[in-house]
């Protein structure tokens, strides 16, 4: 009986195979809701921006002042011709959403970038060189967060003239603040560990240690910074482009149709409920797939 | 303890002059404010004379030098279209923003605090979890539309609560859910972390184990030290705040300092917005100072090493 027990609890095959990391990376990615939920979401959104020529039922600038604010499928007098309805102009709904999303993606990538390659260099040098360099860049830092963005934005944008690279240019500029702090405690944490004490001694340049020795190491943390960072951006647009100084008319930005549909809101709600819900979705995929990130590559930073 | 508040007084009077320094050069960098001072259907001897007058013709560092030390006299100009010394505006205007953004982060912090401290004491039980969903929700939700939201169902359908202006205390409700609900979920999250690393800390098991009141122990150990990090927070919070009363204060007409930056940047009144910029970044600087020093009352550790 004993000899019986001990030959059921002798490991399977499969488990004295340790499963690769590449298996348990696939695992702990589809068992993760958020990241899952979130990822899938974003990529209908993003497929659908990128189809939006093909997938688009009308033209979205297209005016129709004869068909006006006709309401969307769900409502009693909607049809299946404007799913999501028309606006003031018999523009359809669906159709600037759809391009919408391309506006949305745009900015919040390309801002990313830019204020992505600002604040990781100055991040990294301050948690890098340390001493004086920290002091300077933190003090920077300081500065950045002590400056209203939103308000800075939309200064500038007023004088210079607004158009989508001035409203890119103006947010990349403005907000690196998030990418520095987290780069710059990232680095700190990496910059005293062995290896990288070894390739000084080995004699290392510099600007290799920080390209093959940190950055490697704090790519996870950047990876996460610059996820949510995207969603920042694209909050950020949309509310300036709600307040009339982002994306201009009659280009189809979703911050800009919640503005255009703020007159009609009492009696069609859904003229800003449906961009302002898009809004929403699309931030919100954004954030799950950042949290997911986090939480797939440091399990032991969760909560 | 005299030595970090004034080492840190000190940064503030920096971060301050270098605001004012960065707004100066990019409001004058990016436009020419004798054209927009002169208006739109100047003539270019207009705009030369308007420069000439308000002494725009002079270099910037002069010019720079010139509006720091009136500003340090109190004097930031006269609003163009107001008519009226920018600093009376903001006078009459900064207590609405400050009593705005002071509801604003009393709602967040009533509502954040006590989730995160539930949250953290059930772990991983669907309370847990309908938390976090809350805050990753919140974050998502644009302030511009959630505050539209809020009037149609609040102001308009319901009629419970007025949808413009700032004359009765009803009038702050909905924009300070609007512009506080924002900072709901970063709250939650520090209160949530911190009360579980504090939970699991070696004095609050010796204050169980001496039998104290599970109260007491939450409380007067285990919350006031969570808190800690939730002070400095609440402070950057505050500054997004602010910066987010452009927005709510316009859509909601109310007459604080966000309106007033709005009105200006729309009639290109550059006095008013370089002198509402260092109003509003000294409004920063001056809660992360308080916040810092809340934290080395209530922390020791940082006095000594910070």
């Amino acid at each position: 009986m004993a000899i019986a027990d001990r030959a059921d609890s002798l490991p399977s095959a499969e488990s004295i195979l340790e499963p690769s990391p590449a298996a348990l990376l696939r695992k702990r990615m589809f068992g993760h809701a958020g990241f899952t939920i979130g990822g899938g979401f974003l990529l209908i959104i993003l497929l659908m921006a990128i189809f939006a020529p093909v997938l688009a039922p009308h033209d979205p600038l297209g005016q129709d002042l004869a068909n006006r604010y006709i309401p969307p499928v769900w409502d009693a007098k909607g049809s299946w011709e404007h799913p999501f309805g028309t606006d003031k102009f018999g523009r359809d709904y669906l159709s600037r959403i759809m391009y919408g999303a391309r506006i949305s993606l745009l900015i919040g990538f390309v801002v990313m970038l830019i204020s992505g390659v600002i604040g990781t260099a100055m991040g990294i040098a301050a948690g890098y060189f340390g001493g004086r360099v920290d002091m300077i860049i933190t003090f920077f830092i300081t500065t950045r967060l002590a400056m209203p963005v939103v308000l800075i934005a939309l200064a500038v944008i007023a004088i210079v003239g607004s158009s989508l690279n001035i409203v890119i240019g103006v947010l990349g500029l403005l907000i690196w603040d998030r990418f520095a702090v987290v780069m710059r405690s990232a680095t700190q944490q990496v910059r005293n560990l062995d290896y990288v004490a070894a390739a000084e001694a080995a004699g290392c340049s510099t600007l290799r240690i920080l390209m093959t020795e940190i950055m490697p190491n704090v790519l996870n943390a950047l990876i996460v910074v610059a996820t949510l960072e995207v969603a920042h951006a694209i909050l950020l647009e949309a509310a300036l482009s709600f307040l009339g100084l982002g994306v201009q008319p009659p280009e189809p930005s979703w911050g800009l149709m919640v503005s255009e549909g703020k007159g009609d809101m009492y009696f069609k709600t859904w003229v800003i409920a449906i961009p302002g819900t898009a809004l929403f979705l699309l931030v919100l995929s954004i954030n799950l797939l950042g949290d997911g990130i986090r939480d797939i590559t440091a399990p032991e930073n969760r909560n | 303890m005299l030595i970090y508040s004034l080492k840190r007084l000190g940064i503030a009077v920096l971060v301050a002059i270098a605001v004012s320094l960065i707004t100066f050069s990019l409001l004058r960098l990016s436009g020419d404010p004798a054209a927009a001072l002169a208006g739109e259907s100047a003539t270019q001897e207009d705009i030369e004379y308007v420069r000439k007058q308000y002494g725009l013709d002079r270099s910037l560092p002069v010019q720079y030098l010139d509006w720091a030390v009136k500003a340090l006299q109190g004097d930031l100009g006269v609003s163009i279209y107001l008519k009226q010394p920018v600093i009376e505006v903001i006078k009459e205007r900064a207590p609405v923003t400050m009593k705005l953004g002071g509801i604003a982060l009393t709602f967040a912090l009533l509502l954040s605090i006590p989730l995160g401290v539930l949250a953290a004491m059930r772990p991983n039980t669907i309370f847990d979890r309908a938390a976090l969903t809350l805050a990753v929700f919140g974050q998502a939700l644009p302030s511009f539309f959630f505050a539209l939201i809020l009037i149609v169902i609040f102001g308009v359908q319901l009629r419970w609560l007025p949808i413009t202006g700032n004359a009765s205390w009803q009038n702050y409700i909905m924009p300070a859910i609007a512009l506080g609900y924002y900072a709901t979920p970063a709250i939650m999250r520090l209160t949530r972390a911190g009360m579980m690393d504090v939970l699991a800390s070696d004095y609050v098991r010796t204050a169980r184990a001496k039998g104290l009141r599970p109260k007491v122990v939450l409380f007067k150990h285990a919350l006031r030290n969570a808190v800690i990090p939730v002070v400095s927070v609440s402070a950057v919070q505050l500054g997004f705040m602010l910066g987010g009363s452009v927005v709510i204060e316009t859509i909601f007409a109310i007459n604080g300092l966000g309106r007033f930056a709005w009105q200006s940047i729309q009639r290109s009144d550059f006095q008013a917005m370089q002198a509402i910029v260092l109003t509003f970044a000294i409004f920063y600087v001056l809660a992360t100072y308080f916040a810092d020093l809340l934290n080395a009352f209530l922390d020791p550790r940082i006095r000594v090493t910070g």
